[in-house]
């Protein structure tokens, strides 16, 4: 409990720095930082630089990161069907619903769209269910 | 020029995601636990996260195009609609399901873990499962 602080700390750190990135990504690139539409963007037929850059800039950097200066402990489910499961949802789900975390979530919300604002609440929503009902009543998965 | 700032923009996001632990499915699971022992972390990225953008919105309405593209897309839909909600919903069921949304998994890709390589392929593969659905219009 002593070392909660810290974390609440780094999480503000953390997430000043997204939204800084978003920010710049906005300012230069005039797009919205949102991951699953960048992602989607690249799975299109209309491929943009600024996308391609913006996920290589991520999956690379973050790579090396972790690697030489910051520790991470990465603890996730082993359950194959879960992942299987849980990625086709939140592939699926994001492209249908045209957002999430940081697209709806951060830039969205911040821009007050009603709309981000209506799927941040939806998407927090089910997850917590999930969360709850996976957790409480089925045990670990 | 905007492949560099694209690649800066991304970099930042990823040390973000990595420094405040969202990488760590665990600790996003922790926050989504409301009936366990929550861990408020994911609040503070999300407020951190938001105050730059927020102040960032009131500027970036007075630049004509933004510094290195020569229009901004951003979107313009209002309405809400079903489709909103039902893909809301299911992301928020799958992100309950492992504790992982889409920038996390591509930030801890490079771990190499088998975990983390079966979710995001499944996630693009929900992707392309979507493009080739009637929903998409």
């Amino acid at each position: 409990m002593d070392n909660f602080p810290t974390e609440w700390l780094h999480g503000l750190i953390g997430g000043l720095l997204i939204g800084c990135a978003s920010a710049f990504y906005l300012f230069f690139n005039g797009r919205i930082a949102g991951v699953s539409g960048i992602l989607g963007n690249l799975l299109s037929n209309s491929k943009n630089l600024s996308s391609v850059s913006f996920l290589i800039g991520l999956i690379f950097t973050s790579t090396i990161f972790m690697r030489f200066f910051w520790e991470s402990e990465i603890i996730v489910s082993d359950s194959w069907i879960a992942l299987l499961l849980g990625g086709l949802l939140v592939g699926f789900g994001t492209r249908l619903g045209n957002g999430c975390t940081s697209g709806h979530g951060v830039c969205g919300i911040s821009r007050l769209s009603i709309r981000s604002i209506i799927a941040t609440c939806t998407f927090m929503f089910f997850a917590m269910l999930t969360v709850y009902i996976t957790h409480h009543h089925m045990g670990e998965f | 020029m905007r492949l560099i700032t694209g690649l800066i923009a991304g970099s930042l996001f990823g040390i973000g995601l990595t420094i405040s632990d969202m990488v760590n499915p665990k600790r996003v699971l922790g926050f989504l636990d409301i009936a366990g022992e929550w861990d408020p972390t994911l609040l503070f990225v999300m407020g951190g996260a938001m105050l730059p953008m927020f102040i960032s919105w009131f500027f970036v309405k007075k630049l004509k195009h933004p510094l290195c593209e020569t229009d901004f897309q951003i979107p313009s839909k209002q309405r809400i609609n079903v489709k909103l909600i039902m893909g809301s919903a299911l992301f928020g069921i799958g992100w309950g399901t492992i504790g992982i949304c889409p920038g996390p998994s591509l930030a801890s890709i490079g771990t190499g873990n088998v975990s983390l390589l079966i979710f995001v392929s499944s996630m693009i593969a929900g992707m392309l499962l979507f493009k080739v659905s009637p929903f998409k219009a």
